[in-house]
């Protein structure tokens, strides 16, 4: 089970939290203007790395609030922490077979 | 050439104390150049390799694997088969896999150690009774055998269950498939191995893949562990790793990868003779013939390759299933396990071409690969074979994100995934 350091409420129980999924991906500002294939990258397509992945959390049972978290998806080492909105700080690039 | 296994050889090897048994497969140095290579050696690799082997008349080919054969999620499932799946297009495939299955140990001169025990999926509401229902008429549209249970007749069918389910999981009924059942997952990688093997299939082991090349959308060879290895078709094969094979071809999948886990209990005298699954609290149990209780629990809810997973998670199983067996609750857990599950965004897979020439994927299987092994290798032998996909798999193509001919199976499938 993770521990969560949630920037409001400080280390909390992964059960606290609810997942969002990954991070940064921005609604397309012109969707009539999209093509199958860029709807179908938009709502269905995603990273799925082995090594760093940015995601969304929300605690869910805690302050409510959402923020991004840099995660590797191998050690589960939560990298960072940062607000939603905010480009991610420089991260390490583990390389994993 | 692989000697026939059969009461004789049993015999005639008892008399050197079973010292001489030939090795089942060879474990040959890969060649330069194959005419098509599969990478993954779990259960759907090998039973890929077999057919294209058996079916295609492609014999000049090779599998390679990072680790050990079915060391994967081949190894990690809890073995149950069944094809009581509610659309027609999984319906047809799964069920494709059962009669396979019904022919295996037979076809491969291994024994799979197949067991039609029987597969109950409870009903713990009067709308999951509903949703029972619908799926069995489903299945009984497509020839496959279903049966409604009343709430007595689960209790004649598998009387160990308390039907209370001490109070928060009552039992009100259920959907049966007597044609479904248990495998031995290690005999299906070693079964489909050895039967390849035995057709000239090139197996090699501990042979990582670093790099797929491509040149102008055409697939030229792998780079591998144990060197380059030139072929035009590329056959991708990996469950939890396929993003990370897509990424080295270029291409983008909709899967994400996340543990499923598994427990086994110590094992005890034969006292489950079914198999028992509860979609709704996502709980199975079957009994293997070492005579552990096997147990799947759900999976993770983000993504992850640390093949382990949350401690909550069978949690929640465990407590679902000591108040469905209460017989059970002082068992003790043996050994408990996760694998990286490659799961889509319909719950269903996608076996088929991809936007490279010359690879295939075949992925997707999430929760629920291990009962379609022969069947998804039928398919994709064929895919590969022929360069289109057959009628079976043409439905689960990667282009259905696109098209949005989605094959929903999310709880619809007789399991909450």
């Amino acid at each position: 089970m993770l521990l969560i350091p949630c920037p409001h409420c400080g280390p909390r129980a992964e059960i606290e939290f609810s997942y969002g999924g990954e991070a940064h991906i921005a609604r397309p500002e012109e969707p009539d203007e999209l093509t199958d294939q860029e709807w179908s990258d938009y709502v269905f397509m995603r990273r799925n790395p082995k090594g760093v992945v940015l995601e969304r959390w929300v605690h869910a049972h805690g302050c409510r609030r959402w923020f991004n978290a840099a995660r590797d998806t191998v050690t589960y080492e939560i990298l960072a922490i940062y607000p939603m909105g905010q480009n991610p700080p420089e991260l390490p690039e583990p390389r994993y077979l | 050439m692989n000697k026939r296994y059969s009461i004789f050889s049993l015999a005639r090897n008892a008399y050197t104390r079973h010292e001489d048994w030939q090795e089942a497969w060879r474990s040959p140095a890969p060649k330069a150049r194959y005419d098509a290579v599969i990478i993954g050696g779990g259960g759907h690799g090998l039973a890929t390799a077999y057919y294209l082997a058996k079916l295609h008349g492609m014999t000049n080919i090779a599998v390679v694997e990072r680790g050990w054969l079915g060391g994967g999620n081949t190894g990690r499932n809890t073995t149950i088969v069944r094809s009581n799946y509610l659309w027609d297009e999984s319906a047809a495939i799964y069920e494709h896999a059962m009669k396979l299955w019904e022919g295996l140990s037979r076809e491969l001169n291994y024994n799979v150690m197949f067991s039609q025990r029987g597969v109950l999926n409870l009903a713990h509401s009067p709308s999951d009774m509903r949703e029972v229902q619908r799926r069995v008429y489903a299945n009984r549209l497509n020839g496959i055998d279903s049966e409604i249970l009343n709430a007595q007749q689960v209790k004649e069918f598998c009387p160990q269950i308390d039907l209370r389910g001490g109070g928060r999981y009552p039992v009100v009924g259920a959907s049966l498939q007597r044609r479904g059942g248990t495998a031995r997952h290690d005999a299906v990688a070693w079964g489909y191995a050895r039967a390849a093997d035995a057709l000239g299939v090139d197996i090699i082991q501990e042979c990582p893949v670093h790099g797929i090349k491509v040149v102008d959308g055409k697939v030229r060879g792998i780079e591998t562990a144990r060197g380059y290895i030139e072929t035009p078709k590329v056959g991708i094969v990996v469950a939890g790793h396929s993003s990370v094979l897509a990424e080295m071809a270029g291409f983008r999948l909709p899967v994400q990868s996340m543990p499923l886990q598994a427990l086994v209990s110590e094992p005890v005298k034969p006292t489950l003779d079914c198999v028992v699954m509860s979609g709704a609290v996502h709980a199975y149990v079957s009994q293997s013939d070492k005579g552990e209780l096997v147990i799947g629990a759900g999976v993770d809810h983000y993504i992850g390759y640390g093949q382990r997973g949350s401690q909550q998670v069978p949690e929640e199983t465990i407590s679902a299933i000591c108040e469905l067996f209460p017989i059970f609750r002082r068992m003790r857990m043996m050994r408990q396990w996760g694998g990286i599950v490659d799961t889509c965004p319909d719950a269903s897979p996608i076996i088929g071409k991809t936007p490279v020439e010359g690879i295939y994927i075949n992925c997707g299987w999430g929760t629920g690969g291990f009962k379609a092994t022969p069947g998804s290798g039928w398919v994709f032998a064929h895919t590969v074979a022929c360069d289109e996909p057959h009628p079976l798999n043409a439905p689960f193509s990667l282009d259905r994100y696109r098209t949005g001919y989605l094959i929903d199976e999310h709880g619809a499938a007789a399991v909450a995934h």
